[in-house]
């Protein structure tokens, strides 16, 4: 087992390191810099600052350089925000990112079985058709709409809830941006506990289970819960990577002062270490995430496993 | 961080839908308990996250807002949008008027009670057109002595023509006689740091708790992309006089956001807003909606290098084939005003833009005007076919206007109109870097007061600005001959023509005049709309 999580983990270097070339040289070959705004610098000031931040150097020793930096775990300046780090600004947004993230995730993963597992449980009922109605409406509605429909409602008409901000970082502010982070992925988990739901309770085991005379919740819980929560399980790690790195989207709306926003501004100013370092960012997410899931996989399905 | 996913069973499930259910109970009790605010706090929605604090850095006006509340220049701009003595009480200029000599308040003093000195801005003069700062607009304040020379080549420092008579008195050398100089020195390129501050904590001197200001407010927090928090500064001269207690800054990049939650009660000022929801707002909230016309053109520009765009007669024909009213009413809802002329109206010393001279006519004669015009220059019926280009950056307005304008061009003249559009930072990299195009969207806001600072972008030598490459002798010696006239109505004069003649040739086509979009609570007093969009909180204050 540990020998596997080594293993992953040592995988993961040339992966990072992937990663970090590929979008260094596509963020270099976009058009325009850093420094081109709608007022022009003019051609001196562009010099001395292509000097101050090294973008005068040829573009493979700027590589070699970052490249030398990001071993380090120095993501370098951002030249947007340039009153910062880029390491100053992701430690200063992503503990906000992380803490609406996994309250999302919370509610979605929690929200999305229980939902999934109700409407199993009654197929094709009303209840089911209801439940698997609103979440494809879930599903398709996006987040941009939901966001500010809530704000409409909860905010502006009742005056129940904030319309925005992370304020003393009370739950009051995150209920809102909370709900429409988790609202798509709590459908898409009760689409799969659904599925997976349904197929459980089908096979050998439980109906032996059930022949037995276990009591239903016995069965659903300790049984058939186990088998159907493999999908979900497996669509956990993109979603948990994808929000506790924080949604550009929810985070503009809600004035979330997280790192989803950074990706986004970064790219659209050719903030290029900004981007990359929330490139590697996502991607050390991802690759963790992957992992965990592997390894609940193993605990989960007594056909995997590591070693 | 994994807490919840790491567990066997489904148990931890149900302790989070514990945490969950015990949560939610503890939001619903808090659920519209405001706290009781003894204190006077004005909110404002800024329309996004400052890129940064330093003066030597910043290019934006929603950092001149926070930076202008924080420090204070030797000029500033009150209320009511005009030049009055800020840091410095008074001055004198020298007869050929090169040399200002400032006298600084006597009881100026930083946010941490130190005195503010002659010295700090010879330091902050020094150090923005030190070229290691790499200051982006160092090149604003080149009217200065040497300043160019110093940024340029990195001449000694102490060539810059500024000096520390006493700790109190500041002289000023210019190259030449700079008719807005005073208008340049209330930009937020030529606020003051403190030098004790900036040598005792370098780059750290902008973060909350470190930053030592000399304005109406200092800076007690920055959370990036949610707030900053300005407090009165109790050291300011003048703060017997600043009602507010605390500004709250938020950083309100959506728009359509900010205006919720000017709804929701939770701003009393806020910047900017979606020009559509005007009609809806005005509904809603009457004379809080302000348009207030602000320093900035919108217009398009012709590269005069290539044919046919090298004719001044396409160039007029085109020009005057911009039905510039359905622009302004039509796209932009009455929030934008049709321009005729180069320079922004509302400048007093300017007064009213020399227009082009088909302003006065009707659409419908601007049309047989131009079709004449393109006839003559051997295009329309029988004649070349006429291609062009509309190149601007991404944004939902600039494709409705290059939109329209294809169609204007092509119902009118037949012509065959593409469009490309690209991120912001493509489009100007382009334009700047001397790209070929045949018409492309630019805009301009002014720096500071003066007509200078939008004709002077149109001279051969402005090899930045100058995107359409046109050259013009006559207008060069206009321009030349403006900067050195002592005497203000001679001046304006010199510069009349000098728009004028660009208006004749139109290298650049005026499209819109902008507007400043505001909502301003009516419980907020003291709000001037103004030309120079300048809004100290230092002059607001909060009543019932």
């Amino acid at each position: 087992m540990l020998s596997f999580v080594l293993r992953r983990l040592a995988s993961a270097v040339p992966t990072l390191f992937i990663v970090v070339t590929i979008s260094f040289f596509l963020m270099r070959f976009a058009p325009g810099g850093p420094f081109n705004l709608e007022r022009p610098l003019s051609p001196q000031t562009m010099a001395n600052i292509n000097k101050a931040y090294g973008l005068d150097l040829p573009l493979w020793q700027q590589y070699l350089r970052y490249l030398g930096n990001v071993v380090r775990g120095d993501f370098g300046p951002s030249y947007i925000y340039r009153d910062n780090t880029v390491d100053q600004l992701i430690g200063m947004g992503l503990p906000y990112s992380i803490e609406l993230g996994l309250w999302a995730l919370g509610l979605a993963l929690v929200g999305g079985v229980a939902a999934g597992t109700f409407a199993a449980l009654r197929q094709n009922s009303l209840l089911d058709v209801g439940l698997m109605t609103l979440s494809t409406v879930g599903v398709t509605v996006p987040n941009f709409v939901i966001g500010p429909v809530l704000t409409l409602i909860f905010a502006v008409t009742l005056s129940w809830l904030p319309a925005g901000g992370w304020g003393d970082g009370s739950l009051r502010f995150l209920i809102l941006p909370m709900i429409a982070l988790a609202l798509p992925q709590l459908a898409v988990f009760a689409r799969l506990t659904r599925g997976a739901m349904i197929e459980a309770l089908h096979t050998d085991h439980i109906r032996t289970a059930r022949a037995y005379g276990l009591p239903t919740r016995t069965v659903v819980v300790t049984h058939a819960m186990r088998a159907a929560m493999l999908p979900v399980v497996s669509y956990l790690a993109p979603c948990a990577a994808a929000l506790l790195t924080g949604s550009a989207v929810i985070e503009t709306l809600f004035t979330i002062p997280g790192v989803g926003r950074f990706f986004v501004l970064g790219a659209i100013n050719r903030d290029y270490t900004l981007v990359m370092g929330t490139v590697v960012l996502i991607a050390v997410f991802v690759i963790v995430f992957n992992l965990v899931v592997d390894i609940l996989y193993g605990l989960l399905d007594p056909r995997v496993r590591h070693e | 961080m994994t807490a919840p996913l790491t567990g066997r069973r489904p148990l931890p499930m149900t302790t989070m839908t514990r945490t969950l259910r015990r949560a939610a109970l503890i939001g619903s009790l808090l659920l519209g308990a405001s706290p009781a605010l003894a204190e006077v706090v004005l909110n404002r929605g800024n329309a996004g996250e400052p890129q940064t604090l330093d003066q030597a850095h910043t290019s934006i006006n929603i950092e001149e807002f926070i930076l202008k509340d924080l420090y204070e220049g030797l000029t500033i701009y009150d209320a009511k949008g005009e030049i009055v003595p800020g840091a410095a009480e008074s001055w004198t200029v020298s007869d050929d008027g090169t040399v200002y000599t400032f006298k600084l308040r006597d009881n100026g003093k930083w946010s941490d009670g130190s005195p503010v000195t002659a010295e700090d801005f010879v330091f902050s003069l020094m150090r923005i057109e030190d070229p290691k700062t790499a200051a982006g607009y160092a090149n604003i304040l080149y009217p200065i002595k040497n300043a160019e020379k110093v940024n340029k080549s990195g001449a000694p420092l102490d060539q810059l023509g500024v000096k520390a008579i006493d700790s109190k008195t500041l002289e000023i050398t210019l190259e030449r006689a700079t008719p807005y100089f005073l208008e340049l020195l209330a930009h937020q390129t030529a606020l003051p740091i403190s030098k004790a501050s900036f040598e005792k904590n370098g780059a750290d001197f902008v973060k909350p708790g470190i930053m030592v200001s000399n304005g109406g407010f200092k800076l007690t927090e920055h959370v990036a992309n949610d707030h900053l928090t300005l407090t009165r500064n109790e050291n300011h001269w003048d703060a017997a006089n600043i009602k507010l207690d605390k500004v709250v800054i938020y950083p309100l990049e959506d728009q359509a956001a900010a205006v919720r939650r000017y709804e929701a009660g939770e701003l009393q000022v806020n910047y900017n807003f979606s020009a559509d929801q005007i009609e809806r707002l005005k509904k809603q909230f009457g004379d809080e909606v302000h348009i207030s016309p602000a320093l900035a053109t919108y217009y398009y520009v012709f590269d005069t290098r290539t044919a046919p765009m090298d004719d001044v007669r396409v160039r007029r024909a085109l020009s005057m084939g911009i039905d510039r009213d359905f622009l302004a009413t039509e796209i932009y809802s009455g929030s934008q005003q049709p321009a005729y002329g180069f320079v922004p109206p509302g400048l007093p010393d300017y007064g009213a833009p020399s227009l082009a001279d088909f302003a006065t006519k009707s659409q419908l004669d601007r049309e047989d005007e131009a079709l004449a015009l393109l006839k003559e220059a051997g295009f329309g019926e029988g004649g070349k076919p006429l291609e062009i280009e509309i190149r601007y950056n991404t944004n939902p307005n600039h494709e409705r206007v290059a939109t329209a304008v294809a169609d204007m061009w092509k119902t009118a003249f037949n012509a065959k109109v593409t469009l490309v559009n690209l991120d912001v930072s493509s489009h100007y990299a382009y334009l700047q870097e001397g790209g070929k195009f045949s018409v492309a969207r630019a805009g301009w806001t002014a720096d500071y007061g003066d007509p200078e600072n939008f004709l002077a972008m149109n001279t051969t030598s402005n090899k930045t600005f100058n995107y359409a490459k046109w050259s013009n002798a006559d207008y060069d010696a206009l321009m030349a001959k403006s900067n050195d006239e002592k005497d203000p109505a001679a001046r304006a004069k010199l510069l009349h023509e000098a728009e004028a003649l660009l208006m004749k040739e139109q290298p650049v086509a005026p499209l819109l005049y902008q507007n400043e979009l505001w909502l301003v609570s009516k419980k907020v007093k003291g709000w001037v709309d103004n030309a120079n969009n300048q809004h100290l909180s230092r002059f607001l204050s909060i009543g019932e």
